[in-house]
Formats: C-alpha cells, sequence, structure tokens
C-alpha cells in the first residue's frame, strides 16, 4: 500500500527555529508542516499590515527559508505553512525573492478567501450574524473595536495548491491538522465523502500539530524521557487507508509512547466525539492506538462523519488595557513580607485614586499555579510578588507602572528584581469565536 | 493504600477560549474501569474549585483508557484576557495530578516505579 512522510517542525509562532532546519536537513520526509498562527498572532499581523500593506505575516518562515530553501529542492520535500498570516500574496512574493536570489527554482502556492476582515460590513448585509458562538452576543457589541476576522477555511485549497505543483504552499487561517490533511487530500485523492480517511487524517495531524509535544514534551512522566536537548520532532507516516504511525528521525531525543500519544490527542480537546473541522467531524473514542515500542505508535480505524454547514470564524478585538508587574522578595519571612508588600502598593495606588476594573495578586514559588490544592507550604526564602491589573483607562494602567519600583526602598527588607523597568500598559486582545454559513465564503490558491 | 494521582496516570491540560480541559491518561484497564467510578465530575469540580468557577463536565475516551474533564470557566477570562500567571491553565493537569486517592490494593501493581 502506498504510504507518505509528513513531519511537523514548528508548533507555534516562537517554537524552535533549530526543528525545521534538521528535519529538512536529515530526516526522511515527504512534507513538511509549520504552524506560526494563534488566535492572538492574526490581530497582531493586521495590525503589522494596518501601518505597512506589504507585512502581515511570519517573517520567520522567510528566515528558515533564506538558510533552508536549497536544502528544501535538494531533498524534494514539499513545505505547507501557515505563515502566509494575513498577507499570503505579499508573503510570496517576498519568499520568491530569496529564492530567486539564490538561484532556486521552487513553484510557491498560496492561499486566499480566509481572511474577511475588509469584507465584514458586506458579510453581515448577506446574512452573516456573527454572535459569539460562546455567549450568543451581537456582533455590533464589539463592531468598532475588531482588529482581525479569518475564517478556518477547510484543507482543499491545499490540495488544489499540490496539484497545481506548488512546492512551498502559504496559507493564512486554514485549520493546523489541515496542514497535515491537506498533502494527504494530494497524495491519495480521498474524497470530500471518504469521512474516515479524512478523520484519520484529521487526527494525524491533531497529534503532530505542536511539533514536540508529542515526542516526549510536557510528557507527566518526563524522567523517562531520554535527550531532551536533542528532542526530536514527530512524523506520520500514513498509508492510502488513513492507518498511520508516528515516529521521528533516528538520531534524535524524546520520546513517543502510548502515553505520550495519548497526552497529546487530549491536549484542548473538547467533547471528543465531536471534534469538529471544516473537512469531517471526527470521533476521538473511536480508533486503536498500538505502541509497537522503539518510538513507534500506530493508530488505525478512525471514524468521522460529516461536517456542518459552517465555518468557524476567529475575531479579534481591543478590549482595554492591562499591565504586570514583578518583584522578588526574599530573607526571613519571605511570605509574610510580600503580603505586605502587596499590601503597600494596593494601598498607594488607592491613595492616588486609582481603583481597576480587575486585579490580581500572586506570589510565584507560593501557590499561583495551583492555589491551595495539597498545599504543603514550609517556608522558602524567596517569593516572587506578581500584581496584575486592567482597565479601560489607559493612565491608571500606566501609573500602576509607576507604583512597583518605590517599594523596594520604601517597604520591607530584601526586595530586588525590578531590572525590567516600569512595566507598560499593553492592549487586551480578545477573542470572539462565530460560525458563518460555507456558502458566504469563496476561497482559491494561486501559484506565484 | 493512598497515593497521589500522578502514580497511575499522565496528565495534559490547555485552554478552550474561557474554560480550559484536562485530558487524564491511565496506566491500563484495570485502572481506568475503577477511575471512571472513582473520578467524578463532584471531585474533580471539589479539587480545583479555587480555579474553577463554573461546572466540570466530564468525557470518558474507553479505547485509550483517558477521562477528559472540561473546566468551566476556570481561566479568569479568555487566554488573552486574563491577569493569571497561568493564563492557559498549562499547569491544571499537573495540578489534578496532586490529588491524592485511595487506591484498592487490587491495583497497587500497577503503581509507576
Amino acid at each position: 500500500m502506498r504510504k507518505t512522510k509528513i513531519a511537523n517542525g514548528q508548533g507555534f509562532w516562537g517554537d524552535s527555529i533549530q526543528a525545521p532546519i534538521d528535519l529538512i536537513t536529515s530526516a526522511d520526509i515527504n512534507y513538511l508542516t509549520l504552524d506560526y498562527l494563534a488566535e492572538i498572532t492574526l490581530s497582531i499581523m493586521q495590525k503589522q499590515k494596518n501601518k505597512n500593506n506589504l507585512f502581515g505575516y511570519a517573517r520567520d518562515f522567510l528566515d528558515l527559508i533564506n538558510i533552508s530553501g536549497k536544502l528544501l529542492k535538494e531533498n524534494k520535500i514539499k513545505l505547507i505553512t501557515n505563515a502566509g498570516g494575513v498577507n499570503p500574496f505579499e508573503c510570496s512574493k517576498a519568499l520568491k525573492k530569496i529564492l530567486v536570489s539564490q538561484n532556486i527554482n521552487l513553484n510557491i502556492g498560496y492561499i486566499e478567501g480566509d481572511d474577511i476582515y475588509d469584507k465584514l460590513d458586506l458579510l453581515i448585509k448577506q446574512g452573516a450574524d456573527l454572535c459569539n458562538m460562546d455567549t450568543g452576543e451581537n456582533i455590533e457589541k464589539i463592531r468598532g473595536r475588531i482588529c482581525s476576522a479569518n475564517v478556518y477555511i477547510d484543507s482543499y485549497e491545499i490540495k488544489k495548491a499540490l496539484d497545481n505543483e506548488a512546492d512551498i504552499v502559504l496559507a493564512g487561517r486554514v485549520t493546523d491538522p489541515g496542514l497535515t490533511l491537506g498533502p494527504l487530500l494530494h497524495e491519495f485523492d480521498w474524497k470530500k465523502n471518504d469521512y474516515n480517511k479524512l478523520a484519520s487524517g484529521t487526527l494525524a495531524g491533531h497529534i503532530i500539530e505542536c511539533g514536540a509535544q508529542c515526542t516526549g514534551g510536557n510528557y507527566s512522566k518526563w524522567y523517562n524521557v531520554d535527550d531532551f536537548i536533542n528532542i526530536g520532532y514527530p512524523i506520520v507516516e500514513v498509508s492510502e487507508n488513513g492507518n498511520f504511525n508516528i515516529i521521528k528521525t533516528d538520531n534524535t531525543g524524546g520520546l513517543i509512547n502510548k502515553d505520550t500519544i495519548c497526552e497529546q490527542i487530549l491536549y484542548e480537546m473538547g467533547n471528543p466525539k465531536k471534534y469538529i473541522s471544516p473537512d469531517v467531524c471526527v470521533d476521538f473514542t473511536s480508533f486503536s492506538l498500538i505502541d509497537n515500542g522503539d518510538n513507534n505508535v500506530s493508530i488505525s480505524n478512525v471514524k468521522g462523519y460529516k461536517p456542518t454547514d459552517t465555518y468557524k470564524v476567529s475575531i479579534s478585538y481591543f478590549n482595554g488595557y492591562k499591565s504586570s508587574g514583578q518583584l522578588t522578595i526574599s530573607g526571613p519571612n519571605a511570605l509574610e513580607k510580600a503580603k505586605k508588600t502587596a499590601e503597600i502598593i494596593w494601598g498607594r495606588l488607592s491613595n492616588a485614586g486609582c481603583s481597576y476594573s480587575e486585579k490580581n495578586t500572586e506570589f510565584l514559588g507560593y501557590n499561583s499555579c495551583q492555589r491551595s490544592i495539597n498545599l504543603k507550604y514550609s517556608g522558602s526564602n524567596e517569593i516572587v510578588l506578581r500584581l496584575s491589573v486592567r482597565d479601560d483607562d489607559f493612565k491608571k494602567v500606566e501609573r500602576f507602572g509607576k507604583e512597583i519600583s518605590p517599594v523596594i526602598t520604601s517597604g520591607p527588607p530584601g526586595i530586588t528584581g525590578f531590572a525590567g523597568g516600569r512595566p507598560k500598559p499593553q492592549e487586551v486582545i480578545a477573542y470572539w469565536p462565530a460560525l458563518i454559513s460555507k456558502n458566504l465564503i469563496t476561497t482559491n490558491s494561486k501559484i506565484l | 493504600m493512598k497515593v497521589k494521582l500522578s502514580s497511575i496516570a499522565c496528565a495534559r491540560s490547555g485552554d478552550k477560549g474561557a474554560h480550559s480541559n484536562v485530558g487524564i491518561v491511565f496506566n491500563n484497564n484495570d485502572v481506568y474501569i475503577w477511575a471512571k467510578k472513582y473520578l467524578t465530575e463532584e471531585i474533580v469540580k471539589k479539587h480545583f474549585n479555587e480555579i474553577v468557577k463554573g461546572d466540570v463536565v466530564r468525557y470518558c475516551l474507553d479505547n485509550i483508557f483517558s477521562l477528559n474533564f472540561i473546566l468551566i470557566d476556570s481561566l479568569g477570562g479568555g487566554g488573552s484576557e486574563s491577569l493569571l500567571n497561568d493564563a492557559q491553565g498549562k499547569t491544571y493537569g499537573q495540578a489534578l495530578l496532586l490529588m491524592e486517592i485511595d487506591l484498592p490494593n487490587n491495583l497497587k501493581g500497577y503503581i509507576n516505579e
């Protein structure tokens, strides 16, 4: 039976810059997928594009091609990424320039249609209500504050770009598993109603979409993982019938076993019987999993069902300001001194007439993550105090940042850790998930 | 015998808007069948009572000996709006593994070395 190998070398914007280089250099793979987007990333890119319409994509990706473009071609690896952000066309032009300057002949396919930021008025007029799918609230509530709006489109434009002989496919907001499903649709020509196969490809993509998080990263039994330093990124070897194995390159560190894979399968999971992608609904309670040992796990018999008639829309909007500041408090009775320090800072802000819509006090090294769950605290010689505020009033949030450092010389003894300067107000970008009818959205792929 | 959940299971957590999820994978089917009876939505809600403002919803994955818990309203707002040090619930999986449980003697053999 025909098989193909797909790797993931980037789980999010900010992941290892070395991992994709290593995969291109030494892995035996047919496709490499790279994920650069999160909900918040698109709003940052949209802001860059608003300032300069040549930007709005992941520039890290250009650096990678600058270094590894030649080897990508030599090793005949096709690359699929969402690095195009909110400007896949300009990203592909910048990419072409790099390839031409190095005399590398590779076709670039770019995908458009997911970005509906400029079409919101029209779509609302055409009947899209875009109400918040979690709260039911009307879009008018945030209409004037929207920063970005992108549809999670299906994986068929990736297939089309590859059918048209693209070597690098640049997408915007396709789904993360779609980066893997797309090449499988191209490779095996799975049909739109091959639901079990589509579900299998989607599960394979879900498992590798966070890079090393399925090869020993973030694993509860971390003490069993060999060589985190050289952790291998995941590869799925998928058969034409949809069944697949998760593996990694021989000379790498990390660990693939039943637990590392199951942990990742459950990552960000909702109802496991109804994992909804634009391509298919996947039943995560359906498949069989076998640990073959030697960093090799197989998955078979995944069940899938007809997809819904809507796409998910990811809308981001401006929602006020926030700021956080930290101080390290050391010596005898560190926790008590930290509590006193917090009391002093909040008291001084109150004297200055500053109240906030939200305030938060945390003691890192004591209970900031797990509160009083199984807390057996016997005193520590140092505690990090973390204070945060949120408000619509920029001035009040800015004022907060000026009240952190004075306490170093006007509070309890042994306070340090203020090398970073005054914390500045940051814009809060909030997330508004919605649904839109599939027949209102037109997508396309072109070759450059 | 009293042990921590970490001695018979692995866990992973992450954010889902204003909610988070904790997936927990048991060492084998015997432990899973016991856990399905023991680890109810109520017990998990009580464990996370300072963290979860809403309900806890549980799903079962018999095929991989796993349970998935949705912790409704547990992040102090959505991931990008929250003021928490752990705004995405990345640490809640490890927090669940801190739970002390009364493991039946016949399952003692399945405890991690």
